[in-house]
Protein backbone atom coordinates (compact mmCIF):
# COMPACT_ATOMS: atom_id res chain seq x y z
CA UNK A 1 0.00 0.00 0.00
CA UNK A 2 0.98 3.92 -0.41
CA UNK A 3 1.56 4.49 2.78
CA UNK A 4 3.92 2.15 3.70
CA UNK A 5 5.93 3.41 1.41
CA UNK A 6 7.73 6.36 2.86
CA UNK A 7 11.02 5.07 1.01
CA UNK A 8 10.17 6.65 -2.19
CA UNK A 9 8.23 9.75 -3.08
CA UNK A 10 5.24 9.55 -3.83
CA UNK A 11 5.62 11.74 -7.02
CA UNK A 12 7.70 8.64 -8.62
CA UNK A 13 4.77 6.48 -7.83
CA UNK A 14 2.27 8.55 -8.94
CA UNK A 15 3.98 8.70 -12.67
CA UNK A 16 4.61 4.94 -13.06
CA UNK A 17 1.16 4.06 -11.84
CA UNK A 18 -0.64 6.69 -14.56
CA UNK A 19 2.65 5.73 -17.03
CA UNK A 20 1.19 1.79 -17.07
CA UNK A 21 -2.39 2.95 -16.88
CA UNK A 22 -2.52 5.15 -19.36
CA UNK A 23 -0.52 2.95 -21.66
CA UNK A 24 -3.43 0.65 -20.87
CA UNK A 25 -6.53 2.87 -21.36
CA UNK A 26 -5.33 4.23 -24.76
CA UNK A 27 -4.60 1.30 -25.86
CA UNK A 28 -7.83 -0.36 -24.56
CA UNK A 29 -9.92 2.54 -26.34
CA UNK A 30 -7.96 2.11 -29.77
CA UNK A 31 -8.83 -1.33 -29.82
CA UNK A 32 -12.64 -0.54 -28.93
CA UNK A 33 -12.93 1.56 -31.89
CA UNK A 34 -12.56 -1.79 -33.94
CA UNK A 35 -16.04 -2.86 -32.51
CA UNK A 36 -18.15 -3.27 -35.26
CA UNK A 37 -15.81 -3.15 -37.97
CA UNK A 38 -13.57 -6.22 -37.54
CA UNK A 39 -12.77 -8.32 -40.53
CA UNK A 40 -14.50 -11.32 -39.10
CA UNK A 41 -17.10 -11.63 -36.38
CA UNK A 42 -14.58 -14.06 -34.04
CA UNK A 43 -11.83 -11.36 -34.10
CA UNK A 44 -14.54 -8.29 -33.81
CA UNK A 45 -15.20 -10.34 -30.26
CA UNK A 46 -11.81 -10.83 -29.76
CA UNK A 47 -10.52 -7.53 -30.36
CA UNK A 48 -13.41 -5.90 -27.79
CA UNK A 49 -12.38 -8.69 -25.20
CA UNK A 50 -8.48 -7.84 -25.67
CA UNK A 51 -9.36 -3.98 -25.21
CA UNK A 52 -11.80 -5.21 -22.15
CA UNK A 53 -8.63 -6.48 -20.08
CA UNK A 54 -7.06 -3.40 -21.03
CA UNK A 55 -9.18 -0.97 -20.07
CA UNK A 56 -9.84 -3.25 -17.02
CA UNK A 57 -5.67 -3.32 -15.63
CA UNK A 58 -6.26 0.72 -16.78
CA UNK A 59 -8.74 0.96 -13.97
CA UNK A 60 -6.64 -1.04 -11.23
CA UNK A 61 -3.55 0.87 -11.99
CA UNK A 62 -5.53 4.35 -12.26
CA UNK A 63 -7.45 3.91 -8.96
CA UNK A 64 -4.11 3.14 -7.34
CA UNK A 65 -2.29 6.22 -9.18
CA UNK A 66 -5.75 8.47 -7.63
CA UNK A 67 -4.99 6.44 -4.11
CA UNK A 68 -1.16 7.45 -4.28
CA UNK A 69 -1.97 11.24 -5.24
CA UNK A 70 -4.02 11.35 -2.28
CA UNK A 71 -6.01 14.01 -3.56
CA UNK A 72 -9.73 12.76 -3.53
CA UNK A 73 -8.71 11.81 -7.96
CA UNK A 74 -10.60 8.33 -8.31
CA UNK A 75 -9.98 6.48 -11.36
CA UNK A 76 -12.99 8.13 -13.77
CA UNK A 77 -11.30 11.85 -12.44
CA UNK A 78 -7.97 11.12 -13.65
CA UNK A 79 -9.07 9.14 -17.23
CA UNK A 80 -11.89 11.93 -18.20
CA UNK A 81 -10.43 14.83 -16.85
CA UNK A 82 -6.76 14.86 -17.68
CA UNK A 83 -5.16 16.98 -21.17
CA UNK A 84 -3.10 15.35 -23.35
CA UNK A 85 -0.02 16.90 -22.34
CA UNK A 86 -0.61 15.68 -18.71
CA UNK A 87 -0.94 11.70 -19.87
CA UNK A 88 2.03 9.47 -19.57
CA UNK A 89 0.96 6.49 -21.79
CA UNK A 90 3.59 5.63 -24.42
CA UNK A 91 3.46 7.07 -27.84
CA UNK A 92 2.98 3.81 -29.72
CA UNK A 93 -0.70 2.89 -28.54
CA UNK A 94 -1.73 6.32 -29.18
CA UNK A 95 -1.37 5.55 -33.03
CA UNK A 96 -4.77 5.70 -35.17
CA UNK A 97 -6.02 2.23 -35.60
CA UNK A 98 -4.32 1.74 -38.94
CA UNK A 99 -5.63 -1.83 -41.02
CA UNK A 100 -6.12 -4.87 -39.00
CA UNK A 101 -2.64 -5.59 -39.81
CA UNK A 102 -1.01 -2.49 -37.66
CA UNK A 103 -3.25 -3.15 -35.13
CA UNK A 104 -2.20 -6.92 -34.73
CA UNK A 105 1.64 -5.82 -35.46
CA UNK A 106 1.06 -3.62 -32.48
CA UNK A 107 -0.67 -5.88 -30.21
CA UNK A 108 2.81 -7.98 -30.87
CA UNK A 109 5.14 -5.46 -29.92
CA UNK A 110 2.94 -3.84 -26.73
CA UNK A 111 2.48 -7.54 -25.38
CA UNK A 112 6.17 -9.52 -26.21
CA UNK A 113 7.33 -6.47 -23.81
CA UNK A 114 4.37 -6.22 -21.43
CA UNK A 115 4.14 -9.93 -20.43
CA UNK A 116 7.92 -10.66 -19.17
CA UNK A 117 7.25 -6.75 -17.53
CA UNK A 118 4.36 -7.82 -15.41
CA UNK A 119 5.66 -11.48 -15.09
CA UNK A 120 8.48 -9.56 -12.94
CA UNK A 121 6.68 -7.02 -11.90
CA UNK A 122 5.00 -9.74 -9.89
CA UNK A 123 7.49 -9.64 -7.24
CA UNK A 124 7.75 -5.69 -6.66
CA UNK A 125 7.50 -4.63 -3.55
CA UNK A 126 4.86 -2.47 -3.42
CA UNK A 127 2.07 -5.19 -3.17
CA UNK A 128 -0.38 -3.06 -5.00
CA UNK A 129 1.61 -3.12 -8.13
CA UNK A 130 2.38 -6.96 -7.63
CA UNK A 131 -1.42 -7.77 -7.25
CA UNK A 132 -2.26 -5.81 -10.50
CA UNK A 133 0.65 -7.31 -12.39
CA UNK A 134 -0.60 -11.42 -10.93
CA UNK A 135 -3.52 -10.35 -12.48
CA UNK A 136 -2.20 -8.81 -16.12
CA UNK A 137 0.18 -11.58 -16.64
CA UNK A 138 -2.09 -13.70 -17.41
CA UNK A 139 -4.18 -11.84 -19.78
CA UNK A 140 -1.19 -10.64 -21.72
CA UNK A 141 -0.09 -14.25 -22.41
CA UNK A 142 -3.40 -14.68 -24.26
CA UNK A 143 -2.72 -11.46 -26.18
CA UNK A 144 0.52 -12.27 -27.12
CA UNK A 145 -0.46 -15.97 -28.41
CA UNK A 146 -3.57 -14.51 -30.31
CA UNK A 147 -1.07 -11.29 -31.84
CA UNK A 148 1.84 -13.87 -32.87
CA UNK A 149 -0.84 -16.13 -34.66
CA UNK A 150 -1.80 -13.62 -36.81
CA UNK A 151 1.02 -11.97 -37.40
CA UNK A 152 2.36 -15.19 -38.77
CA UNK A 153 -0.69 -15.93 -40.78
CA UNK A 154 -0.83 -12.32 -42.38
CA UNK A 155 3.52 -12.22 -42.48
CA UNK A 156 2.96 -15.53 -44.03
CA UNK A 157 0.34 -15.09 -46.49
CA UNK A 158 -0.78 -13.51 -49.59
CA UNK A 159 1.42 -10.60 -51.15
CA UNK A 160 -1.01 -8.32 -50.09
CA UNK A 161 -1.06 -9.50 -46.28
CA UNK A 162 2.31 -9.69 -46.04
CA UNK A 163 3.50 -5.89 -47.38
CA UNK A 164 0.64 -4.49 -45.19
CA UNK A 165 2.83 -6.79 -42.26
CA UNK A 166 5.57 -5.61 -43.31
CA UNK A 167 4.70 -1.80 -43.68
CA UNK A 168 3.01 -1.80 -40.02
CA UNK A 169 6.40 -3.33 -38.78
CA UNK A 170 8.79 -0.47 -40.66
CA UNK A 171 6.21 1.99 -39.26
CA UNK A 172 5.91 0.97 -35.68
CA UNK A 173 9.38 0.53 -35.02
CA UNK A 174 10.59 3.81 -34.38
CA UNK A 175 7.79 3.32 -31.26
CA UNK A 176 9.28 0.49 -29.87
CA UNK A 177 12.32 2.27 -28.22
CA UNK A 178 10.00 4.52 -25.76
CA UNK A 179 9.02 1.03 -23.73
CA UNK A 180 12.75 0.97 -22.60
CA UNK A 181 13.08 4.52 -21.66
CA UNK A 182 14.03 5.00 -18.04
CA UNK A 183 13.73 8.57 -15.99
CA UNK A 184 14.85 9.82 -12.77
CA UNK A 185 11.45 8.95 -10.87
CA UNK A 186 11.44 5.30 -12.71
CA UNK A 187 15.20 5.04 -11.57
CA UNK A 188 14.48 5.71 -7.90
CA UNK A 189 11.68 3.03 -8.09
CA UNK A 190 14.07 0.66 -9.53
CA UNK A 191 16.06 1.17 -7.02
CA UNK A 192 13.05 0.25 -4.59
CA UNK A 193 12.51 -2.79 -6.12
CA UNK A 194 8.60 -1.35 -7.21
CA UNK A 195 10.00 -1.43 -10.92
CA UNK A 196 11.44 -3.44 -13.18
CA UNK A 197 14.39 -2.04 -15.34
CA UNK A 198 13.44 -2.73 -18.71
CA UNK A 199 17.17 -3.69 -19.61
CA UNK A 200 16.70 -6.63 -18.10
CA UNK A 201 13.68 -7.54 -20.49
CA UNK A 202 15.32 -6.84 -23.80
CA UNK A 203 16.78 -10.14 -24.60
CA UNK A 204 13.24 -11.53 -23.93
CA UNK A 205 12.03 -9.24 -26.43
CA UNK A 206 14.07 -9.28 -28.86
CA UNK A 207 13.65 -13.45 -28.61
CA UNK A 208 10.10 -13.30 -28.67
CA UNK A 209 10.31 -11.05 -32.10
CA UNK A 210 12.78 -12.81 -33.61
CA UNK A 211 11.30 -15.97 -33.38
CA UNK A 212 7.17 -14.84 -34.47
CA UNK A 213 8.36 -12.29 -37.02
CA UNK A 214 10.74 -15.44 -38.59
CA UNK A 215 8.00 -17.65 -39.05
CA UNK A 216 5.93 -14.29 -40.30
CA UNK A 217 8.76 -14.09 -42.88
CA UNK A 218 8.90 -10.64 -41.95
CA UNK A 219 11.84 -8.28 -41.46
CA UNK A 220 12.73 -7.18 -38.29
CA UNK A 221 14.39 -3.33 -38.57
CA UNK A 222 17.68 -2.54 -37.79
CA UNK A 223 17.17 -0.51 -34.73
CA UNK A 224 18.06 2.79 -35.57
CA UNK A 225 15.92 6.48 -34.20
CA UNK A 226 13.76 6.03 -32.16
CA UNK A 227 10.60 8.25 -30.77
CA UNK A 228 10.39 9.62 -27.71
CA UNK A 229 7.55 11.87 -25.54
CA UNK A 230 5.03 10.14 -24.21
CA UNK A 231 6.48 9.38 -20.36
CA UNK A 232 6.82 13.58 -20.62
CA UNK A 233 3.60 14.48 -22.14
CA UNK A 234 4.79 15.11 -25.18
CA UNK A 235 2.53 13.36 -27.52
CA UNK A 236 1.52 13.29 -31.10
CA UNK A 237 -1.61 14.78 -31.96
CA UNK A 238 -3.84 11.60 -32.22
CA UNK A 239 -4.07 11.14 -28.46
CA UNK A 240 -5.80 14.79 -28.28
CA UNK A 241 -8.37 13.89 -30.87
CA UNK A 242 -8.82 10.38 -29.07
CA UNK A 243 -9.44 12.17 -26.05
CA UNK A 244 -12.02 14.47 -26.68
CA UNK A 245 -14.19 11.38 -28.24
CA UNK A 246 -13.59 9.38 -25.00
CA UNK A 247 -13.80 11.95 -22.47
CA UNK A 248 -17.01 13.94 -24.35
CA UNK A 249 -19.83 12.94 -22.56
CA UNK A 250 -17.90 13.47 -18.95
CA UNK A 251 -16.96 16.65 -19.58
CA UNK A 252 -19.98 17.80 -21.23
CA UNK A 253 -21.88 16.22 -18.15
CA UNK A 254 -19.37 15.99 -15.24
CA UNK A 255 -20.83 13.33 -12.50
CA UNK A 256 -22.77 11.82 -14.82
CA UNK A 257 -23.65 8.02 -13.88
CA UNK A 258 -25.08 5.32 -15.86
CA UNK B 1 -36.27 -8.22 10.53
CA UNK B 2 -32.57 -8.23 11.49
CA UNK B 3 -30.64 -11.69 11.76
CA UNK B 4 -28.72 -9.55 14.92
CA UNK B 5 -29.78 -10.57 18.42
CA UNK B 6 -31.41 -13.73 17.40
CA UNK B 7 -30.68 -16.83 19.47
CA UNK B 8 -28.13 -18.00 17.01
CA UNK B 9 -24.80 -18.60 17.57
CA UNK B 10 -21.58 -16.92 15.65
CA UNK B 11 -20.96 -19.85 13.81
CA UNK B 12 -24.69 -20.20 12.45
CA UNK B 13 -24.73 -16.71 11.02
CA UNK B 14 -21.32 -17.11 9.36
CA UNK B 15 -22.60 -20.45 7.51
CA UNK B 16 -25.97 -18.39 6.61
CA UNK B 17 -24.25 -15.60 5.71
CA UNK B 18 -21.66 -17.21 3.51
CA UNK B 19 -24.41 -19.76 2.02
CA UNK B 20 -26.51 -16.76 0.98
CA UNK B 21 -23.45 -15.35 -0.49
CA UNK B 22 -22.09 -18.21 -2.41
CA UNK B 23 -25.43 -18.95 -3.97
CA UNK B 24 -25.05 -16.02 -5.78
CA UNK B 25 -25.30 -17.20 -9.37
CA UNK B 26 -22.55 -15.67 -12.52
CA UNK B 27 -24.58 -13.10 -14.53
CA UNK B 28 -22.93 -14.32 -17.94
CA UNK B 29 -22.24 -18.11 -16.84
CA UNK B 30 -25.80 -18.46 -14.84
CA UNK B 31 -25.31 -22.39 -14.60
CA UNK B 32 -22.26 -21.64 -11.85
CA UNK B 33 -22.43 -20.00 -8.25
CA UNK B 34 -19.61 -17.55 -7.35
CA UNK B 35 -19.09 -19.94 -4.98
CA UNK B 36 -18.48 -22.92 -7.98
CA UNK B 37 -16.40 -20.38 -9.63
CA UNK B 38 -13.97 -19.75 -6.49
CA UNK B 39 -14.88 -15.58 -7.06
CA UNK B 40 -16.41 -15.80 -3.61
CA UNK B 41 -13.17 -14.95 -1.25
CA UNK B 42 -14.59 -14.74 2.19
CA UNK B 43 -17.87 -13.57 4.27
CA UNK B 44 -17.03 -12.07 7.68
CA UNK B 45 -20.12 -11.34 10.22
CA UNK B 46 -19.33 -8.55 12.54
CA UNK B 47 -20.14 -8.09 16.36
CA UNK B 48 -23.26 -5.58 15.05
CA UNK B 49 -24.49 -8.33 12.66
CA UNK B 50 -22.91 -6.24 9.63
CA UNK B 51 -21.59 -7.96 6.91
CA UNK B 52 -17.73 -7.67 4.46
CA UNK B 53 -17.81 -9.70 1.78
CA UNK B 54 -14.69 -10.19 -0.27
CA UNK B 55 -14.97 -11.24 -3.96
CA UNK B 56 -12.26 -11.32 -6.54
CA UNK B 57 -12.40 -10.69 -10.51
CA UNK B 58 -11.79 -13.66 -12.90
CA UNK B 59 -10.19 -10.97 -15.63
CA UNK B 60 -9.37 -7.51 -14.94
CA UNK B 61 -12.12 -6.30 -17.13
CA UNK B 62 -14.99 -8.36 -16.16
CA UNK B 63 -17.66 -6.82 -16.26
CA UNK B 64 -19.99 -8.89 -14.73
CA UNK B 65 -18.37 -7.69 -11.30
CA UNK B 66 -20.58 -4.76 -10.02
CA UNK B 67 -23.68 -7.13 -11.09
CA UNK B 68 -22.44 -9.73 -8.79
CA UNK B 69 -21.88 -7.08 -6.09
CA UNK B 70 -25.14 -5.99 -6.20
CA UNK B 71 -26.40 -9.27 -6.58
CA UNK B 72 -24.64 -10.28 -3.16
CA UNK B 73 -26.38 -7.40 -1.18
CA UNK B 74 -29.70 -8.54 -2.92
CA UNK B 75 -28.93 -12.36 -1.45
CA UNK B 76 -27.53 -11.17 1.91
CA UNK B 77 -30.49 -8.69 2.41
CA UNK B 78 -32.69 -11.49 1.62
CA UNK B 79 -31.64 -13.75 4.50
CA UNK B 80 -31.64 -11.00 7.01
CA UNK B 81 -28.13 -9.24 6.70
CA UNK B 82 -29.43 -6.09 6.29
CA UNK B 83 -25.87 -4.15 6.16
CA UNK B 84 -23.28 -5.60 3.87
CA UNK B 85 -20.18 -4.28 2.23
CA UNK B 86 -18.88 -5.91 -1.06
CA UNK B 87 -14.75 -5.12 -1.52
CA UNK B 88 -12.99 -6.15 -4.37
CA UNK B 89 -9.74 -8.16 -4.40
CA UNK B 90 -7.34 -8.75 -6.58
CA UNK B 91 -4.64 -10.42 -4.56
CA UNK B 92 -3.83 -13.24 -4.69
CA UNK B 93 -5.10 -13.44 -8.51
CA UNK B 94 -8.06 -15.64 -9.57
CA UNK B 95 -6.77 -19.12 -11.09
CA UNK B 96 -8.98 -21.48 -12.99
CA UNK B 97 -7.89 -24.26 -10.05
CA UNK B 98 -10.26 -22.13 -7.88
CA UNK B 99 -13.44 -23.55 -9.90
CA UNK B 100 -14.79 -26.15 -7.57
CA UNK B 101 -14.80 -30.07 -8.87
CA UNK B 102 -18.56 -29.55 -8.83
CA UNK B 103 -18.85 -26.66 -10.49
CA UNK B 104 -16.27 -28.28 -13.91
CA UNK B 105 -19.19 -30.52 -13.83
CA UNK B 106 -21.84 -28.11 -14.10
CA UNK B 107 -20.08 -26.31 -16.63
CA UNK B 108 -19.69 -29.65 -19.38
CA UNK B 109 -23.09 -30.14 -18.91
CA UNK B 110 -23.83 -26.77 -19.46
CA UNK B 111 -22.00 -27.41 -23.25
CA UNK B 112 -18.80 -25.56 -22.08
CA UNK B 113 -15.87 -27.25 -21.86
CA UNK B 114 -14.20 -26.38 -18.19
CA UNK B 115 -10.67 -25.38 -17.91
CA UNK B 116 -7.27 -28.01 -18.21
CA UNK B 117 -4.13 -27.46 -16.75
CA UNK B 118 -2.15 -24.63 -17.20
CA UNK B 119 0.68 -25.92 -18.63
CA UNK B 120 1.08 -24.60 -22.27
CA UNK B 121 -0.80 -20.86 -21.05
CA UNK B 122 2.92 -19.43 -21.76
CA UNK B 123 3.71 -21.23 -25.25
CA UNK B 124 3.80 -18.86 -28.20
CA UNK B 125 1.57 -21.17 -30.84
CA UNK B 126 0.66 -23.86 -28.51
CA UNK B 127 -2.85 -25.19 -28.60
CA UNK B 128 -4.44 -26.78 -25.75
CA UNK B 129 -6.28 -30.07 -26.63
CA UNK B 130 -9.58 -29.69 -25.56
CA UNK B 131 -12.53 -31.98 -25.38
CA UNK B 132 -16.43 -31.60 -27.16
CA UNK B 133 -18.17 -30.83 -23.97
CA UNK B 134 -21.25 -32.97 -26.30
CA UNK B 135 -19.78 -35.93 -27.53
CA UNK B 136 -16.31 -36.37 -25.74
CA UNK B 137 -14.16 -36.34 -28.65
CA UNK B 138 -10.36 -34.74 -28.40
CA UNK B 139 -10.36 -34.24 -32.48
CA UNK B 140 -11.12 -30.55 -31.79
CA UNK B 141 -10.01 -27.15 -33.43
CA UNK B 142 -10.00 -23.87 -32.08
CA UNK B 143 -11.52 -21.47 -34.01
CA UNK B 144 -11.03 -17.73 -31.84
CA UNK B 145 -8.64 -17.31 -28.48
CA UNK B 146 -11.62 -15.48 -27.69
CA UNK B 147 -15.07 -16.25 -27.70
CA UNK B 148 -18.46 -14.83 -26.06
CA UNK B 149 -17.05 -13.47 -22.85
CA UNK B 150 -13.53 -12.52 -21.76
CA UNK B 151 -12.48 -16.28 -20.11
CA UNK B 152 -13.71 -18.22 -23.10
CA UNK B 153 -12.57 -19.03 -26.48
CA UNK B 154 -14.50 -20.46 -29.02
CA UNK B 155 -13.62 -24.44 -29.94
CA UNK B 156 -15.37 -26.39 -32.92
CA UNK B 157 -15.61 -30.40 -32.71
CA UNK B 158 -14.37 -32.17 -35.47
CA UNK B 159 -16.58 -35.27 -35.01
CA UNK B 160 -19.94 -33.74 -33.81
CA UNK B 161 -18.97 -30.48 -35.74
CA UNK B 162 -21.07 -28.46 -32.85
CA UNK B 163 -18.83 -25.48 -31.88
CA UNK B 164 -18.42 -24.75 -28.31
CA UNK B 165 -17.06 -22.41 -25.91
CA UNK B 166 -13.86 -23.56 -23.90
CA UNK B 167 -13.37 -21.72 -20.34
CA UNK B 168 -9.75 -20.61 -20.77
CA UNK B 169 -7.22 -21.70 -18.33
CA UNK B 170 -5.81 -18.76 -16.06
Amino acid sequence: MAAELEIVSREALFDLALRLGDTSLVLGHRLSEWAGHGPLLEEDIALSNLGLDLIGQARSFLSYAGEVEGKGRDEDKLAFFRNAPEYKNLLMVELPKGDFAFTMVRQLLFSAFHLPLFRRMINSTDTTIAAIAAKAEKEMSYHLRHSSQWVVRMGDGTEESHARCQKAVDDLWPYTGEVFEVDNNARELIEAGIWVDPEYLRDEWNGTLDAVLNEATLKKPESGWMQSGGISGTHSEHLGHLLAEMQSVQRAYPGLKW
Amino acid sequence: MSAVGQTTTDNDLQTRAYQAAASVCDPEIPVLTIGDLGVLRDVIVDDTGKVKVRITPTYSGCPAMNTIAIDVEVALATAGFEEAQVELVLSPAWSTDWMSNEGRHKLRAYGIAPPVESGSRGSLFGVDKIACPQCGSEDTAIISEFGSTACKALYRCNSCLEPFDYFKCL
